[in-house]
Formats: C-alpha cells, sequence, structure tokens
C-alpha cells in the first residue's frame, strides 16, 4: 500500500539513532538531523535556516531554570554547603542513602502531585543538597567510597528527582501534560474532564513510587555488601572536596 | 504582568554574556576563542534573539554545533578552596548555609500560591504563560540576594560561581534547547506522521494484547527518539489510541490518555535525547559517564512501563 503521506522526513530519525550509535559529538548529531529532516521534508535552504533558529529562539525557556538558581547555588557550594550536607546528614547515625532517596522521593512526587512542581530540582536541590547528603549517609556507615560507588548514588539520586517530579505531576490537574491531554481528546470529539484523566494517572504515579523505592530499599543491602567485599580505604576520593570529611561529620 | 520570562531571558543573557566575557579575559583558557564565542552567541539569542531574523540564528545555532563538535568549548581555570577552608567555612555558616538553597523553591512556591490571586493594580504578578518558571526565575534572585548577605559575598563574585558551574556543564547546557529544537523541525517536516503510519500498516492490531502493547512500547519508543512524552503523545495516541483501542476494543478514553502519557515518561527516563533531565544532571553532577543518570534510571522505567501495559490490558472492557 502506497503510504498517503511522506516518509522521507523519517532518514532524520536514521541520522539520530546512527549518531548516538556511533558516538558522534551529541550536538553535530542534533544538528545534522535537523538539517537532514529539513531537506528531506522539501524545505529550501533559508526555510532550514529559519526553522532552525525559530525553534531554538521558541524553547529558551528550558535553558531558563537551569541558568538562574546558579549564581546561588555557587555561592554557597564556595561556602561549604555541600561538605555542611554530608555532615549534616551524619548527624543522623541510622540513616541511609536508600532511605534518605526513598524520602526525597515521596516528598517529590507528593508535591509535585499537589502542583508544587518547583520544589526540587537538579541545579537547586540534587547538587548542592540531595547527593551530597545520600554519599554522606553511605560514608558514615561503611567509611571512605570508592569513585564508582559516589557515582552511582550520584546517579540515583538524579533518578529519584526524575522520577519522582514526572509521575507526580500527572496527576496534577492544572499541570501542562492534562492540559494538552485533554485538548487533543476534545479535538478528536471525546469530551473528558480532566478529573477522570488525573484518576487514571493514579495506578502508574503509585506504581512508579513502589518500584522505584524498592529498587532504593534494595540499594542499602547491596552498598553493605559491595564496601564489605571490596573496602575501598586505598582509592581516592571523587573530587578532593569531598573525602576525609566523613569523620569530621562523624564526630561533629 | 510585572514579572514575565522576557526579564528573565534578559538576566539569563546577561550571566552569559558575563561568563563569554570572564572567558575571552582568561588568558590561561585552553580554547578561549571557541569557547568565548559560543557563549557569546549563546547570550545574544538571549538578549536580542527576538530582534533578529530567525536565519541568521539558524546559521548561528549551526556554529555553535560547530564549535561544540570541534572541542573548541571548555572550562577555564577557577582557583577552589581547599578542602580545610571549605570545611573551615562551613562550620562558620553551619545550617544557615541551608537557608538560600531552600528559599529557592520554598520563595517560588510561595509566589506561584499568592500570585494566582494577586494582581498588584490589576495587572498579574507572574507571566500568565509559565507562572512556575517565572516564579523560578523570581525566587533565583531573592535567593541571591539572601546569599550575598549571608556569606558577605558581592552578586559579581555569584556571577564567578555561576561560570565555574556552567563551564563544568559546558556544551551539555544548551543541548536541551538543541533537542527541542529538533523536536519541532521533526514535527514540522511530518516526521510523527511517517512513524503512525508505519505502526499502524505493519502491526497487526486485532489482538488486544498486540494493540495495547504497540501503543505503550510505542509511545515509550517514540519519546526516546523525540526526546518528549509531548511529542509522541498526540502521534502515538491519535494513530493507534484513539483508532484502535477507543474505537475497535472501547476503551475508556481517559485511561487510554493518562497511562499513555505516562509510557512516554518511562521513554523520557531512558533516552539521551531528554537532555535536561539526563545529560545536564550528569554533567551538574560531575558523573564520568554522560550516560550515568539513565543507567540508573532505566530499571524504574521498565517497570513502570511493564505496569502499564498489565494495567490498561486489564482495563478493556471484556467482549
Amino acid at each position: 500500500m502506497a503510504p498517503d503521506v511522506s516518509l522521507w522526513p523519517l532518514i532524520g530519525v536514521a541520522v539520530i539513532i546512527a549518531g548516538f550509535v556511533l558516538r558522534f559529538h551529541p550536538m553535530l548529531v542534533v544538528i545534522g538531523a535537523a538539517i537532514v529532516t529539513a531537506f528531506a521534508a522539501g524545505f529550501g535552504i533559508a526555510a532550514t535556516l529559519t526553522a532552525i533558529g525559530t525553534g531554538f529562539l521558541k524553547t529558551r525557556n528550558l535553558t531558563l531554570a537551569i541558568i538562574l538558581p546558579l549564581a546561588t547555588i555557587g555561592l554557597l557550594e564556595r561556602h561549604g554547603l555541600r561538605q555542611h550536607a554530608q555532615a549534616w546528614i551524619q548527624r543522623f547515625r541510622r540513616a541511609t542513602a536508600g532511605q534518605l532517596l526513598i524520602v526525597y522521593l515521596g516528598a517529590r512526587e507528593l508535591a509535585a502531585a499537589l502542583g508544587m512542581t518547583a520544589l526540587g530540582g537538579h541545579p537547586q536541590m540534587v547538587r548542592p543538597l540531595i547527593a551530597p547528603m545520600a554519599e554522606g549517609a553511605a560514608e558514615a556507615r561503611h567509611g571512605p567510597l570508592p569513585d564508582r560507588v559516589r557515582y552511582k548514588l550520584r546517579a540515583l539520586a538524579a533518578a529519584t528527582d526524575n522520577v519522582g517530579l514526572f509521575f507526580g505531576e500527572d496527576i496534577f490537574v492544572a499541570f501542562g501534560a492534562i492540559v494538552l491531554i485533554t485538548t487533543f481528546l476534545h479535538e478528536a470529539g471525546i469530551a473528558v474532564d480532566p478529573l477522570k484523566v488525573a484518576f487514571w494517572g493514579i495506578p502508574t504515579a503509585g506504581a512508579a513510587f513502589v518500584i522505584h523505592a524498592f529498587r532504593l530499599w534494595r540499594l542499602d543491602s547491596a552498598l553493605a555488601r559491595e564496601m564489605h567485599d571490596a573496602p575501598a580505604t586505598a582509592e581516592t576520593p571523587a573530587s578532593g572536596e569531598h573525602g576525609e570529611h566523613g569523620e569530621q561529620g562523624v564526630s561533629a | 504582568m510585572i514579572f514575565s520570562l522576557a526579564h528573565l531571558y534578559v538576566l539569563t543573557g546577561f550571566v552569559l554574556a558575563c561568563v563569554a566575557v570572564m572567558t575571552a579575559a582568561d588568558r590561561t583558557h585552553p580554547r578561549r576563542l571557541g569557547s568565548a564565542l559560543f557563549w557569546g552567541f549563546y547570550a545574544l539569542v538571549f538578549l536580542v534573539g527576538d530582534l533578529l531574523p530567525p536565519a541568521w540564528l539558524g546559521g548561528g545555532v549551526i556554529a555553535m554545533a560547530l564549535i561544540a563538535g570541534s572541542r573548541g568549548v571548555t572550562g577555564g581555570t577557577h582557583a577552589a578552596p581547599t578542602l580545610a577552608e571549605y570545611v573551615e567555612r562551613a562550620r562558620r555558616l553551619g545550617n544557615r548555609l541551608f537557608l538560600p538553597a531552600l528559599a529557592i523553591p520554598l520563595v517560588a512556591v510561595v509566589v506561584i500560591l499568592l500570585s494566582s490571586k494577586g494582581k498588584i493594580a490589576g495587572v498579574p504578578l507572574l507571566d500568565a504563560g509559565n507562572p512556575a518558571l517565572a516564579a523560578i526565575g523570581l525566587s533565583s534572585v531573592v535567593a541571591l540576594a539572601l546569599a550575598c548577605w549571608l556569606t558577605r559575598e558581592t552578586p559579581a563574585q555569584g556571577v564567578r560561581e555561576a561560570r565555574r558551574l556552567i563551564d563544568a556543564m559546558s556544551w551539555a547546557l544548551v543541548l536541551p534547547q538543541m533537542l527541542a529544537m529538533l523536536g519541532l523541525v521533526f514535527s514540522d517536516a511530518g516526521v510523527g506522521k511517517g512513524v503512525a503510519w508505519l505502526a499502524t500498516h505493519y502491526i497487526a492490531m486485532d489482538i488486544r494484547f498486540v494493540a495495547v502493547a504497540v501503543y505503550a512500547l510505542g509511545m515509550a519508543l517514540f519519546t526516546i527518539i523525540m526526546g518528549n512524552g509531548f511529542a509522541a503523545f498526540p502521534v502515538m495516541t491519535g494513530g493507534v489510541g484513539l483508532p484502535v483501542l477507543v474505537g475497535v476494543f472501547h476503551a475508556n478514553p481517559a485511561a487510554v490518555a493518562a497511562i499513555g502519557m505516562f509510557s512516554g515518561y518511562c521513554g523520557t527516563l531512558m533516552t539521551p535525547m531528554a537532555a535536561n533531565f539526563n545529560i545536564v544532571p550528569a554533567a551538574l553532577l560531575e558523573l564520568p559517564d554522560k550516560n550515568g543518570v539513565i543507567r540508573a534510571q532505566w530499571p524504574t522505567a521498565m517497570g513502570v512501563l511493564a505496569f502499564n501495559i498489565v494495567l490498561l490490558y486489564f482495563l478493556l472492557p471484556t467482549p
């Protein structure tokens, strides 16, 4: 059957996949895919440049929320915020990295479900507070961490922020996704109550919490096993600013 | 409105322009020219982007990609305090250090709550188009003032610290915007229609479980390619969700749409194309593996996706 739509622009998708598989520079892959797609759709040179320029301009808001908190976070880091966050969590002798992240997951998801998506985020919460606290809690329990473990904890802290945000915000009625869904269904001739859409998001939101919290709960025993098998005293910490601070925190 | 995104664009552009100027003046910088041009052009996009012809911007974006792609963007040298100095300073300020950091989200939430009713002289306080983002911008300014007062530092030092963090992220900071631009080009060029046509013409959609799996997996896969569930949703729901799941199998459209969108989010957790959630945090946390965050979250994403398929299957009315 002959398609009634042009399949040529799909070459752009192939460029993206090939580029990432062959490990070309992501910036080159993306701009290459944009140019190829536009040409395949029959855009001329001027129209291609215009499409790229307007697209880039329209999406400036994505970068705002990353850049604007940086001056504050940078200043606080200069005055030891990350070291203090590590030391602070170590006062709670029984807190583990897994428990800390489960609490953050619950708080992040609940706040997002109530529309407070601003409570959290990678530049303002994860880098200065959550990741150092997870590292600090693990360090208090298991001693100095090897780089591999440190990086794993940081990655899980970032992942926890994402999971909490994504599966929380979609059960908030006024959030963009629900507006998009109801608008789309309305245009397709189906009238749905936004509350119903939010309601049907609840089972998945619950499942996401249970699945991710289960993984975080297992993290503690996995850490204990890993640190027991391979004590890391000989390895250097990930970056000089962390490290032996663990002892300092415990005695504080 | 009193506080709009336009103000925040200027503020962001100002920070980026400072980064460009400081880079250009940094004699020890290993890639001084390329990095200064990269940040300089990016600053222009924020400061005067609306005034420039879009085709010029497009040319500049290609130039930025070429500079970054030829390894022309690197960080400068930043004099970092020693560990002992950090610990000493941390002890001096103690828990007060948390205040400005927590002020960013808390002030934002308060501002959003107040502004939903609050108008000053009949003008809404925040940008109606995106109040959450405007609130984060406003709270960042408040928190910076608080941080300067607490640490007895100047805002200029804050900008220097912002440059240190921007240098750490380097070109990855621009990737989310590049990918979002690509998503718009894809939709202008009709990529979504092509994918939907392929899916509906080559897969046996008359089997209930297959139809459910194609919809949920299609949402995830298409989101992995596009980096955004919102781009995948109209394609998959228009192509499979409504005609097949609702039309043929009489599923509840609200459930199909909600679970479909969440299946797309599972894809977001697994793709480098969603750079602002996956690649930027990896850079921000100084992970050596730029896919480290994706590696940490794919098991959760696959678990939730499997749950979605089973849930949607059991929600289909029995024939």
